[in-house]
């Protein structure tokens, strides 16, 4: 299962000369990604198997991983390579597919996006990359079976909800319905702390750098807007009601 | 001569309205450039849904019904829309931002070793190259972004690029291609579907009714003695707070959203969910009641072109993002503001 190292929700984040800062709010797991391992560690749980956690970054994603690990993943792997450091999601995803090939995996879970570029599109790529099914929005499992390959996946889409029976190895991404994630355990966040991570190279996954194909022109805040703020009163809710409904109606947005 | 393709996203043979938003931002782009655009529309009703592509601005439309595409599963449309693409060299491939047009995207820059560019807000043509404004941090930052590889592959984020507008004396071809897989060719499977509640979906709504925490704090109201589970206590406060919000949706045919925290404690469902960890919304009205604005929720909601507030605490976040504000019980204004808008709109 895959996990990203973004900047806290709750950070004012801007930027200078390009650069984003987040000033000093913590770095976390992203929290779609939470969902993901916590579906990843019951799947297990029910029929077996390990977890391994893998993260795309420099040395800062590890906390991603040991988070991941003091949940209860087995294993966690670091994918980093200077040559990755402005890798679009396409070249991500082709790295991540490696990654899962190199370790035979049946399952690729994913939180349904991260919350520092909103792409929302890794998931479905790397599935195109190895070849796999691609379920996305995946709530609940109510059926897989390792030994005969075959999985069943209940989706929350938008229009309802939508049961798939797929073939494996697939990639799922999962969604908030699934569980809510566990607090990592204290002998879990020992282990985690003294885990050795390895980190992957792209010469380890035996790929070359893949091509970039999208380029960042610039970042930059958002224009300020102006919004006059004016507070409605009146003698009682109906009448602060119809002053209000007036104010509505008079900016023509009906 | 630049071909633009537009992908129409249909759910059982009805077209996602935020599919002919993207028609309509593909014409003016094709327009611009000397260009034409050619509609794909797969599934269920293919060659209806292509006619009306037509009307909102296609010059052409590649129509498939084959029952392979009658539900949606992603392998098959991706497949589709690589051979065509393949086929007919187009300088873009646009998609609507909706769940499927994400993942078609992303699924088809693969096959056609290009990049993707999501959620786009606005686009500029620079020679000849699509250059496309994205959100990112929820919109707390802009990002300008440019996929140098062809096809272009874009999703445009739904109320973004203006209201589309139909004309029906628009004519042009349709032609009918067949499917790239076959059956057996095809990993997954759809076995079961259930009808969601049917509501206003917060992507495509013009006006969203959003509660938070507040709406579970009515001092007025006391839950059934049956009930003495303090979490129940508090969830049948809130059921109560949200009905108010959800009779005043009914009357403005809008969406009702809630904030993060609305969500955590069991109010609604995750569904319903506006913020950096639910949907991203830019509404024409946006109202939230009891919501005190939490900077994830903020950056969900703050570029709705309207918003109102109405919050107890004068001092809550919200107001500083906020056209209109009410300072005050929002079990007393929201029904008030029901039979208000009820007059007002002869409803």
């Amino acid at each position: 299962m895959f996990v990203k190292q973004v900047p806290d929700s709750a950070a004012k984040i801007t930027v200078e000369n390009g650069v984003v800062n987040w000033g000093d709010a913590p770095l976390v797991i992203n929290p779609w990604d939470e969902y993901a391992v916590e579906a990843a560690l019951l799947l297990a749980e029910k029929h077996g198997g390990e977890v391994t956690a893998y993260s795309l970054g420099d040395e800062n994603a590890k906390e991603a991983l040991k988070h991941a690990l003091a949940m209860g993943c087995q294993q966690a792997v670091l994918i980093s390579d200077p040559a990755l450091a402005n890798a679009d999601t396409a070249a991500v995803a082709r790295a991540l597919a490696a990654a899962a090939q190199k370790d035979g995996a049946d399952l690729a879970l994913f939180g349904k996006q991260a919350i520092d570029w909103d792409s929302g599109v890794t998931p479905s790529m790397t599935a195109r990359v190895l070849g796999w099914p691609a379920l996305s929005l995946v709530a609940a499992v109510p059926a897989l079976d390792p030994a005969g390959k075959t999985i069943k996946v209940e989706r929350a889409i938008e229009e309802g909800r939508q049961v798939v029976e797929s073939r494996l190895p697939a990639a799922l991404s999962i969604v908030k319905d699934y569980a809510e994630p566990r607090y990592p355990s204290f002998m879990g966040i020992r282990k985690a702390a003294q885990a050795q991570i390895p980190s992957w190279t792209l010469a380890d996954l035996g790929i070359s750098a893949p091509a970039n194909t999208v380029e960042t022109l610039e970042i930059s805040a958002p224009p300020a807007r102006e919004v006059s703020n004016e507070i409605i009163t009146g003698d009682s809710p109906a009448d602060i009601a119809a002053k209000l409904v007036d104010k509505i109606i008079g900016e023509g947005v009906l | 001569m630049s071909k633009f393709f537009v992908f129409i996203d249909q759910f059982k043979g009805q077209a996602l309205p935020a599919s002919w938003e993207v028609v309509t931002a593909a014409r003016q782009l094709a327009d611009q450039a000397g260009g034409s655009v050619s509609a794909l529309v797969f599934g269920p009703e293919a060659e209806a849904l292509a006619q009306t592509a037509i009307h909102y601005g296609a010059d052409e439309a590649l129509a498939c019904a084959d029952a392979t595409l009658s539900d949606y599963r992603p392998e098959a449309y991706t497949s589709l829309l690589a051979q065509l693409a393949k086929e007919h060299s187009p300088q873009a491939v646009l998609f609507p931002t909706t769940t499927r047009g994400r993942e078609l995207a992303g699924m088809l820059a693969i096959d056609l070793e290009s990049g993707v560019l999501p959620d786009v807000t606005a686009i500029n043509l620079q020679d000849g190259k699509l250059v496309a404004t994205r959100p990112i941090y929820a919109g707390k930052l802009l990002a300008k972004v440019v996929c140098n590889a062809t096809p272009q592959l874009l999703t445009l984020r739904a109320r973004a690029f203006g209201k589309p507008a139909a004309d029906s004396s628009r004519s042009g071809s349709v032609s009918s291609v067949a499917a790239a897989l076959a059956e057996g060719d095809i990993a997954s499977k759809v076995v079961d579907y259930a009808a969601g509640d049917g509501r206003v979906s917060l992507g495509d709504a013009g006006v969203i009714i959003s509660g938070g925490r507040g709406v579970a704090t009515n001092p007025n109201l006391t839950p059934p003695a049956e009930i003495t589970d303090a979490k129940e206590k508090e969830i049948w406060l809130a059921h109560q707070g949200f009905a108010l919000l959800t009779e005043l949706a009914e009357v403005l045919g809008a969406a009702v959203g809630a904030s993060r925290a609305a969500v955590d404690a069991g109010y609604v469902p995750y569904a319903h969910q506006v913020g950096q960890t639910g949907k991203v919304v830019s509404p024409d009205l946006y109202i939230a009641a009891g919501i005190s604005g939490a900077i994830q929720h903020l950056a969900g909601m703050r570029t709705s072109k309207v918003i109102v507030a109405i919050n107890k605490d004068a001092d809550a976040p919200i107001f500083k993002v906020a056209r209109f504000g009410v300072v005050g019980d929002l079990y007393e204004l929201l029904p008030a503001l029901t039979q208000a808008f009820k007059e007002r709109l002869n409803k």
